[in-house]
């Protein structure tokens, strides 16, 4: 059932310009620093179409700048990034590389949704606004048509009633709903999403990773950064564990999950574990005092 | 836990009821009522007996057409004229000064040092009679065309429009545009720490979406900033509410503070032109005043409980003293 899903895959082929073979995304090798300081060492990634792939890897370990990178909010160092073909942020030219102009690179974004650990939703607009605004600066959509497509879009991630509300009014679990929302809104080939529910209370996980379920069922191409391990597992085709700016292991979620080879995948998910267990135990106060509390 | 809202609960001995306390006493409160009660009896009694105070001449001083003209033409079109261009030219310097480009950076930062360093009194006395002795006319054409034509002896010298600033540097427009250029120095420093105020993560949520830095801007940060903008806006309206009458220094006669005056010399009535003026400009204040609410409440939506009335709905603290 969690096998790489074909049926989906041609779903979103139907708007692909390549054949359905190219990885829709492609990075090779990606350096960045900050200040001199390394962060990411050399990153190589395929994510092709339908796929859904997990990053995970410690605190520190450059997720959120690796994601960052591909869709330019972070300026890449070396390396080279590919999304559907384009090459990120620059044009090459027999071998020699220019600098899109940001007009260029924006265009290069309305591909792209992403979702952020902070929300960052519009706050002077209500949900329907926040939705419908892009495609109307953006894709110079007629407003009427943008807002319906807003009410649908809304309607699909389970907010149906709250198109008049604003952020301020909603709660995280919603606010990020109508975030993803908004990013479907330029329907987009690919999704990034960055850790999006980890800003939330533990109740109001389950409906945003409900979302994110139905999304990849669809077909959606999805890049997501999370701590969700049952997540990972149940939804991901493709595992990346990342550590120190580097992939340090990759590959099917019961093997990277299941089966770890390197030692420091190992403590990591050692350590989530624990936490997980934790986390029960308090939630349900478990007696429960042979379970190892491995530290 | 059913809640009947049918009637009052039911009081019991062990279950208490609606509570009727007795409030806590501020004797602070009627001591502060009584001495100011007092100071309002002296302060009354005062323009009644002292006739020279003469609000009856005040109040004919405020009705009088030049009066009149100099409120509306100096006071209220100066006002809202120089605050256009203080708050458009102040919002564009702040963007300028918030931009990747070093120069226009730098042309922001010179712009405002300037600005801010010379007094308004002394920039329209320049305007009125120092840029007229400059420049008796400015020419807007292509840059150097004169110098050009000249130099190739053509007939046409690329002059499109002429200004004649002997006559345009003594004229109210000519004093608004000081006003303004000044204003925009001190509205572009309100405008930046608006802008400043947005969360970054606004600006990347708009690029993420493909916005260009510019809708990004005014769709997206300015809304937001506006919040922050508005409040000093209001005191720097009001401010300039009352630096109109340094349009005298142009001099520009059409203008309130001049007219009362002249009036109160002419007819050594000093005292009720002073009233006269007050009074106008405390009226043209408060209607300012009135108007900022409004504004505060356009921009503050999405924030806070979304009761904009909330402030009017809040129970008189002092009343029951
Ligand atoms: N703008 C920045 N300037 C300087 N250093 C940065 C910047 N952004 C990230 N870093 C550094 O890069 C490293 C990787 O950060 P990143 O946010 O990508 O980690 P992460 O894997 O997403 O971690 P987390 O799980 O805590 O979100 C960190 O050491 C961080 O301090
Ligand atoms: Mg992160």
């Amino acid at each position: 059932m969690s096998e790489t899903n074909p049926a989906a895959s041609t779903v979103s082929s139907g708007h692909s310009r390549n054949g359905a073979n190219v990885p829709l995304v492609r990075a090779v090798n990606v350096l960045k620093s900050f200040h001199g300081v390394e962060v990411l060492k050399g990153i190589d990634l395929d994510v092709h179409r339908g796929e859904v792939v997990c990053l995970l890897g410690p605190s520190g370990s450059g997720k959120t700048t690796f994601l960052r990178c591909i869709n330019q909010l972070e300026s890449i160092d070396g390396g080279r990034i590919w999304v559907d073909g384009d090459l990120m942020g620059f044009r090459d030219e027999q071998g020699q590389l220019h600098h899109l102009t940001d007009k260029e690179v924006a265009t290069q974004r309305r591909e792209i949704g992403m979702v952020f650990q902070r929300f960052n939703l519009f706050p002077h607009m209500t949900a329907l606004e926040n939705v419908a605004e892009a495609p109307v600066q953006v894709k110079g959509m007629k407003k009427k048509q943008a807002r319906a497509r807003a009410v649908e879009l809304l309607e699909q991630v389970g907010l149906g009633d709250k198109p008049t509300s604003y952020p301020g009014q909603l709660s995280g679990g919603q606010q990020q709903r109508v975030a993803i929302a908004r990013a479907l809104a330029m329907d987009p080939k690919l999704m990034l999403f960055d850790e999006p529910t980890s800003a939330l209370d533990p109740e109001l996980v389950g409906e945003v990773l409900r979302v994110m379920r139905d999304l990849a069922k669809a077909g959606m191409t999805m890049i997501v950064v999370t701590h969700e391990m049952s997540f990972a597992r149940e939804v991901a085709d493709h595992v990346v564990f990342m550590d120190g700016g580097v992939v340090v292991e990759q590959g099917k979620p019961k093997d990277v999950i299941g089966n770890p080879q390197h030692e420091r995948t190992q403590s990591f998910l050692r350590r989530m574990r624990s936490d997980e267990q934790q986390e029960q135990q308090s939630e349900t106060e478990a007696v429960d005092p042979a379970a190892p509390a491995s530290s | 836990m059913s809640q009947t809202p049918t009637a009052a609960p039911v009081a019991t001995a062990d279950r208490p009821g609606v509570i009727d306390a007795r409030p806590v006493r501020h004797p602070g409160r009627w001591v502060a009522l009584l001495v100011i009660l007092v100071l309002i009896a002296m302060m009354i009694s005062s323009f009644m007996t002292n006739e020279r105070w003469g609000f009856g001449d005040a109040l004919t001083i405020m009705n009088q057409t030049p009066v009149l003209e100099g409120l509306w033409k100096g006071t209220i079109v100066g006002t809202v004229g120089a605050m256009v261009i203080g708050v458009f030219g102040g919002v564009l310097i702040a963007v300028l000064r918030l931009s990747e480009n070093p120069v226009l950076r730098f042309v922001s930062f010179v712009y405002t040092w300037f600005f801010r360093g010379i007094p308004r009194l002394v920039l329209l006395a320049m305007i009125g009679s120092g840029v007229g002795y400059l420049y008796n006319k400015i020419d807007f054409g292509f840059p150097f065309g004169q110098q050009f034509a000249s130099f190739l002896g053509l007939s046409s010298d690329f002059t499109f429009f002429t200004l004649n600033v002997n006559q345009f540097s003594s004229t109210l427009l000519a004093g608004i545009i000081g006003l303004g250029l000044s204003e925009a120095a001190y509205m572009a420093e309100i405008a930046r720490a608006g802008i400043l105020s947005v969360d970054t993560g606004q600006n990347e949520a708009a690029a993420a979406l493909g916005m260009s830095r510019g809708k990004a801007m005014r769709r997206i940060v300015l809304p937001q900033a506006m919040r922050v903008i508005v409040p000093p806006t209001g005191n720097e309206t009001i401010a300039m509410v009352k630096d109109t009458s340094l349009l005298s220094a142009i001099p520009v006669i059409t203008e309130l503070f001049y007219q009362t005056s002249a009036i109160g010399n002419r007819t050594l009535l000093i005292m009720p032109a002073f009233v006269a003026v007050s009074a106008w400009y405390l009226i043209v204040g408060s209607v300012l005043m009135v108007g900022q609410y409004f504004l505060e409440r356009r921009f503050g939506r999405g924030f806070g409980t979304g009761a904009p009335n909330r402030r009017f709905m809040r129970p008189a603290a002092a009343g029951g003293a």
